[in-house]
């Protein structure tokens, strides 16, 4: 790499360790061509950068492209472009703020990075059994929302991304709804922190029943609408089918888990092989295809959504059942010691417990003190708890020193393993494939990059 | 791919035998005084407190359920390491010179059959002489519904790993993940760039002595320390 010439704003040369590269910004392809007709050893293998801010990247991905015509022969991922270091800053942030953190990385499934967070911390901590019975259901109930949000957005991107633009406005306008829920339940749309290790945030608020009630009833209606706009559609099957073809032995290979693998026809769902937060108790069963292809894939989500739906009935019904129950473990060395309440100036600590602490009692003000300043230790081990997040296995290798703060959380994000798939999907097929091929995958540039 | 010629690393003699003394209590570092308080009259009397930082121990057999299936079928490939059983979950130490063939048999054995490896997670054990970084993959059998731990750990000074993507071609982007974070070479990676950081990143972020930095603060003199040097909890 040694000269640079950039006399010609359109087509600057290098000299690398493979030859001459020309690097093309703008003006007619033939012109370029034709310029360059005179100059000794040039073969035309064409590299395109695609992104890292193209809109069809899910976010900042970059795609490197080696092109023939419209053909690919080679595709390569560059990614990093959203690495915020997560992991690391964890490190000096409490165990119950980790939660904090761990919900931004994939930030279309927040509660389940919670949940798997919170699940080996506590499987560290030894409290799995005293877990209430109603922290795990509403676990359970936010989890299988938001497996429908991410799915819609998974659809509806993936629709625009083909020119399928009512695909994304429907997609958005149900998701909306979710996020409505989520609000009501958590106080906040997205990045919630709501899963906590020992149980959930705060007990579901007066009328979130009927409200989620209402919205099982609205997606009934809503959801043969996909069905119907695109199951038989002669120009979205034509987009999808056989496109990001990758089998069984392919899937296990790279690694990829989900709906790419059940895709191909496996039934492999974490929620029935490894059972967690009571999942062996709700009647569902695992959606699969057998056509390996993006069409599979997208008939899987789906299906899943109706599933989804099913286990949000259930569980709203046992939500009704166990009203008043507590929602988060029993121990006081471990619980976040107030309840949350809605005050004038936003959500705060309950006034009944600042009440408690500041007028009533020494020992109570401590413990709040020691508890939400120094936290809780976590016995010295290793963990990892996976689950079954929208995009395939989520689990969160959590290491402790026996210290107030994770010695070490990794993260093995769906989204990160199985985008390594971007290669084999779209290598051989068009240009315009590789974006079907890619949104199939569903790749979350924050859980990618974390 | 070659099986590693590092089977002479000054890391061999120590900490690598079998696990044949009872209750092996491993204590990797210590944990001194309380509330992080460093350099400064302590008057309190806990700042002498030493608490060593005990990690789970070797297991014994048997290591109940079908654990000792597993450990049978990878005692015929190599000598079984230190064994951890830890709330539920096995962890199967092993030398670096065997995690080829450790992965290999894991992978193809049918009593065995780890289909997936989820995953490379790197850790960095400062205080763990030796063997201060690790390398720990977790893998599932789907034919038999299993899941267990592989562990590796290797000096500082030489941190070098045999790659497992000929394996697992799943390791590729999470053995240079590792890589980027926390240094560890893995030899035969068909192409061990760094992943998450830019390109031409100094130093491998994820390790525990790497440095942070702090926040100038333009007040009366006044900075903010980096996160690793403020008073905290310890």
């Amino acid at each position: 790499m040694a000269t640079t010439d950039n006399n010609d704003v359109y087509a600057g040369t290098n000299e690398t360790t493979e030859g001459k590269v020309f690097t093309v910004t703008g003006r007619d392809w033939d012109e370029i061509v034709e310029g360059l007709s005179g100059v000794e050893g040039v073969e035309e293998r064409v590299v395109v950068n695609m992104g890292p801010q193209h809109p069809s990247t899910h976010g900042v991905l970059r795609l490197i492209l080696e092109i023939e015509g419209e053909t690919v022969t080679e595709a390569r991922c560059g990614i990093g472009y959203l690495h915020t270091g997560i992991e690391k800053n964890m490190e000096f942030r409490s165990w119950v703020q980790g939660t904090t953190f761990v919900t931004r990385m994939d930030y279309l499934s927040p509660f389940f990075n919670e949940a798997t967070y919170c699940l080996g911390v506590e499987r560290l901590l030894d409290i799995e059994d005293q877990i209430p019975e109603k922290a795990s259901v509403m676990r359970v109930l936010l989890m299988e929302l938001n497996r429908i949000s991410s799915h819609l957005v998974c659809i509806a991107t993936g629709g625009m991304e083909i020119g399928a633009l009512t695909v994304m406005t429907i997609g958005f306008r149900e998701r909306e709804l979710v996020l409505d829920l989520f609000e009501l339940i958590t106080g906040l749309r997205m990045n919630h922190a709501f899963i906590r290790p020992g149980g959930v945030a705060q007990d579901l608020p007066v009328g979130a029943l009927d409200e989620i009630r209402g919205f099982v009833a609205l997606m009934k209606k809503r959801l043969p609408e996909y069905a119907a706009l695109c199951n038989a559609n002669p120009i979205f099957k034509a987009r999808l089918e056989g496109v990001g073809h990758l089998e069984l032995d392919g899937c296990l290979a790279l690694g990829l888990t989900g709906p790419p693998l059940r895709a191909t026809g496996y039934p492999w769902d974490l929620r029935k092989s490894e059972p967690y937060c009571g999942y062996e108790t709700y009647d569902f069963d695992v959606q699969t295809w057998d056509t390996c292809d993006a069409y599979g894939r997208f008939r899987v989500r789906l299906n899943e959504m109706w599933e989804s739906l099913k286990i949000v009935e259930q569980a709203a019904e046992r939500l009704a059942a166990l009203e008043g129950a507590p929602v988060m473990v029993a121990d006081k060395k471990i619980a976040w010691p107030s309840q949350l309440a809605i005050g004038s100036d936003g959500m705060g600590n309950s006034l009944d417990h600042i009440r408690h602490i500041m007028g009533e009692s020494m020992e109570a003000l401590i413990h709040h003190f020691k508890l939400v300043t120094e936290g809780f230790r976590v016995p010295p081990g290793q963990a990892y708890v996976p689950i079954e997040s929208p995009r395939g296995e989520l689990g969160a290798h959590v290491v402790s020193d026996g210290g107030t703060r994770p010695f070490r959380t990794h993260f093995r994000d769906p989204s990160f393993t199985n985008l390594q798939a971007t290669s084999v999907m779209s290598e051989g097929g068009q240009v315009a494939d590789v974006i079907v091929a890619i949104a199939s995958i569903d790749p979350v540039m924050g859980g990618v990059d974390r | 791919m070659s099986d590693e010629d590092k089977t002479t690393g000054p890391d061999q003699a120590d900490g690598k035998t079998p696990a044949t003394t009872d209750e092996e209590v491993r204590a990797v570092g210590a944990r001194t005084g309380m509330f992080g308080v460093r350099g400064s009259g302590d008057t309190s009397g806990y700042g002498g407190l030493v608490a060593p930082i005990v990690y789970p121990g070797a297991a014994q057999r048997p290591f109940g359920g079908w654990f000792d299936e597993v450990a049978d079928a990878l005692e015929t490939v190599t000598s079984l390491g230190r064994v951890v059983v830890h709330r539920g979950e096995i962890t199967f130490h092993v030398r670096r010179e065997d995690l080829l063939a450790t992965a290999r048999h894991l992978r193809d054995d049918p009593r065995l059959r780890f289909e997936l490896l989820t995953g490379v997670s790197g850790v960095h054990y400062p205080d763990d002489a030796g063997a201060e970084l690790h390398a720990v993959y977790h893998l599932l059998s789907m034919t038999h519904n299993r899941r267990i731990r592989l562990e590796v750990g290797v000096p500082d000074a030489d941190p070098h790993l045999p790659s497992v993507v000929a394996v697992y071609p799943t390791a590729d982007w999470h053995e240079r993940e590792t890589w980027d974070m926390f240094g560890i070479v893995f030899d035969g990676h068909p192409a061990l760039t760094r992943i998450l950081m830019p390109d031409d990143w100094p130093g491998h972020p994820q390790r525990k002595d790497y440095p942070l930095g702090g926040i100038p603060v333009e007040y009366k003199g006044g900075t903010i320390p980096p996160p690793d040097q403020r008073r905290s909890y310890n």
